[in-house]
Order: structure tokens, then C-alpha cells, then sequence
């Protein structure tokens, strides 16, 4: 069974981070999935880099600019990870936009992710038609689960129609927003969690954009199986580098 | 073979809509209305007197005497320079603001590059008094000055964009987030032929307006309404779009596109897409870009402001690829020289971007009765400063 599918039959909230690959520094990659999994994280979305992502925000931007900076590149990060399964059994996310993807050679990608025991993409520029009308054999011959999003504006009609593409679990925008735009939950998102939860969706939800802490990860996880941090995440990478993970992770639960 | 965008805005294999989800409600609600809301009525009447009592069009068709004397050809130049704002940009700009007030949208976000976008966006905002925030890289915010202070005085907010290499591909991803973030009462009006569907058969519509009046104008000059050729520089090619609209479908007319060679195609600056570009996805579009192996969107270069964008519009990518466009590309000093000449020859200060479009003729030679029409884009006040430099004037 596919790893994140494992982790999400688990009786728990998912606690999931995010992290940009090459950032702080080049190699720390491996380093900061390992203590990730130590300090009891549930599922880690690794970051590839891109020189234009624009679904996010400054803090995920500047990390992006300074991974590649650092030089960090696709086939890389695939060399860098390559015998992660050695020495961790988390369920592992890529994500990134399409086109770094797109020039790789999205079968190449695919069949690289399966050897190295990735267990599910993020593309969120990649939508939904294009996916199933190209690339959903691909994706599954390989076992990867691919993850759609949706926000408080996805009309129920569309929602269903990503629900029934789905496996594994839906992400769930917090707010119509660019990542770490905004912090904090109010009435808005208390209904559109409500909404969500009452539509019975037969995959699981986990809220991302704007958890940065406690509190907020409560809130999130109050309707839905789980939340992601990304933004909060590398704020606290640039400010301590990759030395007290377990420190950051026991703060948020 | 179809050179006009599907249903889902393809060209070929290019276009189409790849946006993240955030951008899906917004860019849906356009696409199920754009259509239907320009052939209302209302919607056309207004546009056109618009396009008639604002923007001064039809602009002319000048028959170049003495440049086709020189070049033994017979040129004619398609005056969008003398558009209100000083380029073709503000066609545009005029269709879109109509279209937002249809949407019910109370505010409009912009990118610029050179500023001729942002100026034309912050002028229909002005006349319609919408709200305007016009994202510009910190780098262009620098050295376009008056046209800041223009967009500043039209009552327009410019909002530097400090991301990546804070230039126009910035700015645009700084717009495309503000979309992002406000994706219920705000309308984005790209500035070019590129973006996610619907943005680049819509803006192509807009633009349209050029050779529709091209060929009207054609047939009382010389009794035809194709030329041999139609000329225009590709920056993300919307005044191109806008010339060659109405003859696509049409072969006898030969469509050649003209992009910046910036130092030299393999100078390693400039912008030269459809040479040195690959498929890949940029702005939510499939289109030629320039970028690096590992698929990251590189800076491109150009002496003008115009077409210094990494990608060319899905259209272009089509006309490039099925081989209906020719495509040439001009160094920055040959447009220089080009720019300088129309000045000499016809009284006419050119837009450095136009004056690619010019230097094709030193070295593409026409028959002495061929009819080759120019998209004259933009004028050159814009561009003083960087004539000035260039020629120690
Ligand atoms: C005068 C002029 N011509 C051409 C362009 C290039 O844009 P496009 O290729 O969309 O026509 C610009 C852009 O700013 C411009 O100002």
C-alpha cells in the first residue's frame, strides 16, 4: 500500500511540512527529512525549486531563489535523495511546478520518483484536465498519487469532479491567497471548513496556507484529517538554520 | 490548418490554461463570458466609439514614399503610433476595462515592462474611474521614470516587484498573485497575447481592430485587401496579433514576425524566443520560452523595454512551429539604425520595439511591386532617453 495512503488510514491528525529543497543551504536536504521524521512530522512535501512560483508567497519565493542559487537543480535533488529509503519511512511529496517537470521528461520524472520511493507529486499549475487526459496512466503505472487543490472559491460541482480524481487526500487552501499571505482563521474559514466537511468528500482533507503554530494547526485540524506548514517552516530555517527541527515541530503539537 | 485559438485556447499544441487552482474561478468566469459579452450590442457600440472618440482611430495608412523608394519595395506603414497613449496597447486596455465593468469587477490590477502597458491601463481606468494597481519590476521602475510618473498622475498605484530578477516576467508573477489574492472583485488586464485562456485569444480580438482597418484601408489604396506581407515586432506579440488577425487564415499573405536579437542571437542576451526557445509553461501558458535545461524561465535581454519578455504569445509559438510565420530577428543596433532612418526619411520618430519591424529591409528583400504593410506599434517619445544615449545626440 502506498505510504500516504498507510498514514492516512491512521486513527490521527496529519501533521504534514513542507520545505524547499536546497535551502538554507545545498545539502541539507537529506538532513532535514530525517530529523523531520524524528521529530514525529507525518508526511514532508520536499520543494523543487522554481525561478517563477506564482502561487507563492515571499517567505517560499526568496527560499526558491536562494535554492537555486545555491544550485540546486532537478536531477540533483534526485541524487541527493536517492537512498532516503535506506534510512527513513515517512511518505514523501514532491512538489513543484510543471515546468521543471515538463523539461526533465515528465515520464523520466515519474519513473525516477517510483525508484527513489516518492509517494506522491504537488503540481499545482498542472490541471486537472490536462492531468487526466495525458498523464494519469503515467502517474499510476509509477504509483504516485497525484494531489489537487482546492480553495474557498472551487465551486461543489468542481470539487466533486477533483474528489472523484483523487486518491489519497485533497489540499485544502485555507484562503484565497499565495502561501503565507495571511495567518490566522476567522469566521470565513470556519464555514468553508464546515462546508467542506459536510460535502462527505471520499478523500480526506488537509488545510494548508497560514498555519504557522499551535493554534492554528487546532483550528485547521478541528474538520479535516490534517494541515501543512511551509512558510512558518522556512522562516524558521532561515532564522536558526537546520539544527533544532524537533524544537519547531514540538511547538506546533 | 487553424491559426485561431479552440475552445480551450489551444494553437496547435500550444496554449491552453495552466494555473494552479487559486486562479481557476477567476479565469473560468472570463472564459465562460468573454465571447458572448464582445458580440453583445452594447459591448461593440461602446467599444468602438471608444476606439473612434478616445483613442482616434482608424489610425492612418501611410504609403512610405521614400523608405520604399530606398528599399525598392512598396511600404506601407499602419500609423498605431498615433493612438491616444502613444502605441497599440491602449486597444486593448479600452476592450478589457468594458469588459470588467460587464463583470462587475471594481478594480483592476496590471503588469508593465516599459510602462506603455501600465500608462494605458491606468488611462481607461482613469476615464471609467476604477480603481488601478499597475505591478512593475524595481529594475524597470529605474530606468522607465516618466513613464512612472505618468501612470502616477493618472491616479494609477505602481507597486514595485522585488521577486526573482524584478523585471516584467516579476511583475507579471507579482499580478498573477494579487489575482490570487483577490479573486473576486478584481480584473487583470495582461498587457500582451500571453497569459492563461482566454487572456490571448481575447486580447488577440482587441487587437484585431488593426488589420480589420488594414484592409479596408488596403483596398482604397490599391484596389486589393491583401498585402503581400504583413510586418510587426514580437515582444508577446499582441499589436502582431492585431496585424496579422484578420489575414491568418489567409496564405497568400505572408505573415513575418519580428523579435529582438537583443546582441546577437548567441550573445547569450537577448530575446530572440523562437530561436532560442523551448516548449515549456510560462505565465499558465504552453508556449516557446527561453529557460535553462532544468526548465528554470530565463532573464532575456533587448535594448527595448517592449520586447524584452522570456516568451512569446501561444499564437506566435503556432505561427513559428507550423512554419506559416517567418520569423527574424534584429539586433539592437540594426533597430537602432532602422529607428533613426524613419526619423530622416519620413518625419516619423519611432518606438524602439517598432523599429525591429523596420530593420528587416536591409536585409529581407521584396519584389519592387510587392505591397508590404508595417505594423507601426508605438512612437518613440517613450524612447528618447535611450536614442539619446545611444546616438550621443
Ligand atoms: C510600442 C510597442 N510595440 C510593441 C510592444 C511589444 O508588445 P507586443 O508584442 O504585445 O505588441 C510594446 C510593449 O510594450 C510597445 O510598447
Amino acid at each position: 500500500m502506498n505510504r500516504i495512503k498507510q498514514k492516512l488510514s491512521e486513527d490521527k491528525k496529519i501533521l504534514s511540512i513542507y520545505f524547499t529543497a536546497g535551502y538554507p543551504k545545498l545539502d541539507d536536504t537529506v538532513q532535514i527529512i530525517q530529523d523531520l521524521e524524528k521529530s514525529g512530522v507525518d508526511l514532508i512535501e520536499i520543494g523543487l525549486p522554481f525561478s517563477d512560483p506564482l502561487a507563492d508567497g515571499p517567505t517560499i519565493q526568496e527560499s526558491s531563489t536562494a535554492a537555486l542559487k545555491n544550485g540546486m537543480h532537478t536531477e540533483l535533488l534526485f541524487e541527493q535523495i536517492k537512498d532516503i529509503r535506506k534510512s527513513v519511512s515517512i511518505p514523501l511529496i514532491l512538489m513543484g511546478y510543471f515546468n521543471p517537470v515538463l523539461q526533465y521528461g515528465v515520464e523520466k520524472f515519474c519513473q525516477k520518483c517510483e525508484e527513489i520511493g516518492i509517494d506522491g507529486l504537488i503540481l499545482p499549475d498542472l490541471p486537472l484536465d490536462v492531468y487526466q487526459e495525458e498523464y494519469e496512466a503515467l502517474f499510476k503505472k509509477h504509483r504516485l498519487i497525484n494531489v489537487f487543490l482546492i480553495t474557498p472559491q472551487t465551486s461543489d460541482e468542481r470539487i466533486k469532479a477533483i474528489d472523484d480524481a483523487s486518491e489519497g487526500f485533497i489540499y485544502m487552501v485555507s484562503s484565497a491567497s499565495t502561501t503565507g499571505a495571511k495567518s490566522g482563521f476567522g469566521e470565513e474559514q470556519s464555514s468553508y471548513f464546515q462546508r467542506i466537511s459536510n460535502m462527505q468528500l471520499k478523500n480526506p482533507q488537509i488545510v494548508g496556507f497560514g498555519i504557522s503554530n499551535a493554534e492554528t494547526f487546532n483550528q485547521a485540524t478541528e474538520k479535516t484529517k490534517g494541515a501543512i506548514i511551509g512558510s512558518a517552516f522556512i522562516k524558521h530555517l532561515t532564522e536558526n538554520g537546520v539544527d533544532s527541527i524537533g524544537g519547531f515541530v514540538s511547538q506546533i503539537r | 490548418m487553424s491559426y485561431h485559438a479552440d475552445e480551450k485556447g489551444y494553437y496547435g499544441e500550444f496554449g491552453g490554461a495552466f494555473i494552479p487552482e487559486m486562479l481557476y474561478p477567476n479565469c473560468e468566469e472570463l472564459r465562460q463570458n468573454y465571447i458572448q459579452i464582445m458580440e453583445e450590442p452594447s459591448f461593440k457600440q461602446e467599444f468602438q466609439q471608444l476606439l473612434k472618440d478616445y483613442v482616434g482611430r482608424p489610425t492612418p495608412l501611410y504609403f512610405a514614399k521614400r523608405l520604399s523608394e530606398k528599399f525598392n519595395t512598396k511600404i506601407y506603414l499602419k500609423r498605431e503610433d498615433l493612438c491616444h497613449t502613444g502605441a497599440h496597447k491602449v486597444n486593448n486596455t479600452i476592450g478589457q476595462i468594458l469588459m470588467a465593468k460587464k463583470l462587475g469587477k471594481h478594480r483592476i490590477i496590471a503588469e508593465t515592462g516599459a510602462g506603455q502597458h501600465g500608462v494605458a491601463t491606468a488611462t481607461v481606468c482613469a476615464l471609467m474611474g476604477i480603481e488601478c494597481v499597475v505591478y512593475m519590476g524595481e529594475i524597470d521602475i529605474a530606468r522607465q521614470a516618466p513613464n512612472v510618473a505618468r501612470m502616477k498622475m493618472l491616479g494609477a498605484e505602481v507597486r514595485a516587484a522585488k521577486s526573482g530578477s524584478k523585471t516584467l516576467k516579476d511583475a507579471t508573477n507579482e499580478a498573477i498573485r494579487d489575482w490570487i489574492n483577490n479573486p473576486v472583485d478584481t480584473h487583470y488586464i495582461i498587457g500582451s497575447v500571453v497569459g492563461p485562456h482566454p487572456y490571448p485569444d481575447m486580447v488577440a480580438r482587441f487587437q484585431s481592430v488593426i488589420s480589420e482597418e488594414i484592409k479596408s484601408q488596403l483596398l482604397e489604396k490599391e484596389d486589393r485587401e491583401n498585402p503581400d506581407y504583413v510586418v510587426a515586432c514580437v515582444g508577446g506579440g499582441s499589436n502582431a496579433a492585431g496585424a496579422f488577425y484578420h489575414y491568418l487564415d489567409t496564405p497568400e499573405v505572408g505573415i513575418i514576425a519580428v523579435e529582438a536579437a537583443g546582441k546577437g542571437i548567441h550573445s547569450g542576451e537577448s530575446a530572440a524566443t523562437s530561436a532560442l526557445g523551448k516548449v515549456g509553461i510560462i505565465h499558465g501558458s504552453k508556449t516557446l520560452l527561453m529557460q535553462t535545461a532544468d526548465g528554470q524561465i530565463t532573464e532575456p535581454y533587448s535594448i527595448s523595454a517592449g520586447l524584452d519578455y522570456p516568451g512569446v504569445g501561444p499564437m506566435h509559438a503556432h505561427l513559428y512551429k507550423s512554419g506559416r510565420g517567418e520569423f527574424i530577428s534584429i539586433t539592437d543596433d540594426e533597430a537602432m539604425q532602422a529607428g533613426l532612418e524613419l526619423c530622416k526619411l519620413e518625419g516619423i520618430i519611432p518606438a524602439i520595439e517598432s523599429s525591429h519591424a523596420l530593420a528587416i529591409f536591409e536585409d529581407r528583400k521584396f519584389k519592387e511591386d510587392d505591397v508590404v504593410v508595417v505594423n507601426l506599434s508605438g512612437r518613440g517619445d517613450k524612447d528618447l532617453q535611450n536614442y539619446i544615449d545611444y546616438f550621443k545626440l
